[in-house]
């Protein structure tokens, strides 16, 4: 189960802010992790908890393919990003390696910077645990929902051969 | 329904006859792309799955490019891990320092991309080879490692917004001016998920590096791909260059499209993009004094664009406080520029020239910017932090707008300095 505090951030986060560039000559998932968020929210890295949370607005991971932006959230310990809209390199890039996202243009309006959320992702159910509301979020296709079942895109080709999807 | 070009594409690719938009397929790629920075994300999963042997090392290729010659130890490191898995996977296209360029001035320019082609890169400006009529888009490392592994891709049929453009341009105004008019517009958001495809009699007045600029900045739309019809200029481009064969396209006349807009080029004006989005764009602006100006990148380092730089700088001298970085984007535009007098055209005028990288574009070296300073940039992002200190601040304009800041120490419009 996915639980956590909420870190608040708003329209247009690009990869850039999430893990600027000049840190992206490593593949090491703890050192991209120490730098996240680092030129939108310096104190981030050393408030967040694993489980934690991120709500944004629009067009979140906009910018770089660098797949590095979603490692390091996810080796933050960060455990779910929720927005309104996602970058499309970026939602691909999640899903790929794991990371869970969710759109819920609802759970964003209400849902406060501090909050306490929890998440049943398979019903993509989001509770907000400080004021007691619920939403749901918009499922995944099949497809995309059994590469996150697989546990990423490579684990989901090894698993099947052939090219049906 | 009829399917627009990007749709046909990704159809044929998938050996299917008709796709639609939103339907998941997977298709074959005609190549898989990836640099110093995505390239050894893409390994190290490869080698982790247990993978021996690439599915077709001629359908790969790396490009040394962002940190390349290398920065330091660590960026020294990543390229050592790309350079080993070539030569182990026998993958031919690997260009490192000497060969090297900017990715995606290099492999059009090597004939590797054209008209017909899918193409998808570990770089989110992949998207630039549209202009060529090839449907080409951005993806991350995984994606990269699973085309390496299958030599296909999972891809959304994406919808489109069709673009008309209409009329001639104005002297000074280039491709840029075009695309970071149409961002204004739509917004960083405004083509997400989706083609941008462009079309009408004004595109004849587009040379294709105005064209790959073009292309080049979709994805700061959100876009999916951009993509260009195939005309004689392209085919042109194309011709005694591109090593497979041309297949051309046609969007069907009933195509559906989610947007239809029309943009007269000869009403359009030189436009900047102002800190810190690529669509909060500008015509007219007060006073505002710069650091520095970069004339390259994947976005405008072409020879056309070093050009314009050097018709502007031609006799004239850099502002005292400014530093002018040139950086052609491929080591053929180099040589061309060193032929063509434009190399000591730069340096009599007091700027300094590169060797091809990504550099600065991005922060990574040759060019950061300080706290509080402000760049004028050929390049495409103009993000909180991208070229420097969180405080520094990037102005994106065309060739034109950034040779003449250059000479004038702000930010000016190249009608401004005549």
């Amino acid at each position: 189960m996915i639980k956590g505090k909420v870190f608040r951030y708003g329209n247009d986060v690009d990869t850039d802010v999430i893990i600027p560039a000049r840190y992206l000559n490593t593949v090491s998932e703890t050192e991209l992790a120490s730098h996240c968020m680092e030129d939108l929210d310096a104190d981030f890295v050393n408030r967040v908890k694993t489980g934690d949370v991120i709500v944004a607005e629009d067009n979140f991971g906009c910018g770089s393919s660098r797949e590095h932006a979603p490692i390091a959230i996810k080796a933050s310990g960060i455990s779910l990003v929720i927005a309104n809209s996602f970058a499309r390199i970026f939602y691909r890039n999640s899903i790929n390696i794991g990371l869970p996202i969710l759109e819920c243009t609802e759970a964003v309006k209400a849902i406060k910077n501090g909050d306490t959320v929890r998440c049943e992702l398979s019903e993509g159910l989001i509770v907000n645990e400080t004021t007691g509301e619920s939403f749901k979020a918009e499922p995944f296709p099949d497809f995309i929902k059994n590469i996150i079942d697989d546990g990423g895109l490579l684990n989901y080709l090894k698993k099947r051969s052939g090219n049906e999807l | 329904m009829g399917m627009t070009l990007s749709q046909k594409i990704l159809a044929e690719h998938a050996g299917l006859k008709e796709v639609k938009a939103g339907q998941l397929i997977n298709a074959k790629i005609d190549l898989a792309l990836a640099n110093d920075i995505t390239a050894p994300v893409a390994i190290k999963e490869f080698k982790k799955t247990g993978f021996n042997k690439v599915a077709d090392g001629e359908k790969i290729a790396f490009v040394m490019d962002h940190f390349a010659p290398n920065k330091d130890i660590k960026s020294a490191g990543q390229c050592k891990i790309c350079r080993e898995f070539a030569n182990e996977q026998n993958i031919d296209n690997f260009f490192d320092v000497g060969k090297m360029g900017i990715e995606h001035a290099l492999l059009p320019e090597q004939g590797l991309v054209g008209a017909g082609d899918l193409i998808i890169g570990a770089d989110s400006h992949t998207c630039t080879y549209g202009a060529l009529g090839a449907f080409s888009t951005g993806v991350g490392s995984t994606d990269m490692c699973a085309a390496m592994m299958s030599g296909e891709c999972w891809f959304k049929v994406p919808s489109a917004i069709k673009f008309v453009l209409r009329g001639k341009p104005a002297k000074f105004i280039c491709g840029k001016d075009i695309i970071l008019h149409i961002i204004g517009l739509i917004g960083v958001d405004g083509a997400l998920y989706k083609s941008m495809e462009f079309t009408g009699d004004g595109i004849k007045h587009l040379s294709v590096d105005d064209r790959f600029t073009i292309c080049n900045m979709a994805i700061e739309a959100g876009a999916k791909n951009g993509i260009f019809p195939v005309d004689e200029i392209a085919l042109e481009y194309m011709n005694n260059r591109f090593k497979r064969e041309v297949k051309i396209h046609e969007a069907d006349a009933d195509a559906e499209y989610e947007k239809i807009l029309e943009i007269d080029l000869s009403n359009l004006k030189p436009t900047v993009a102002f800190p810190h989005l690529p669509e909060n764009t500008k015509t007219e602006w007060s006073e505002t004094a710069i650091d520095q100006v970069i004339i390259g990148s994947c976005t405008n380092g072409r020879i056309s664009d070093l050009r314009i730089a050097a018709e502007i700088l031609r006799g004239r001298k850099v502002a005292k406080n400014v530093r002018a970085i040139i950086i052609p984007a491929t080591n053929e535009i180099y040589l061309q520029a060193i032929r063509e007098g434009l190399a000591e055209v730069f340096i009599n005028a007091g700027a300094v020239i590169s060797t091809p990288t990504c550099g600065p574009c991005l922060g990574g070296h040759m060019g950061i910017l300080a706290e509080n300073e402000r760049a004028v940039s050929t390049t495409n992002r103009n993000f909180v932090g991208r070229m420097g200190h969180f405080s520094s601040e990037i102005y994106l304009a065309s060739p034109y707008v950034a040779a003449a800041s250059a000479v004038t120490g702000k930010l000016t419009s190249p009608e401004d300095l005549l």
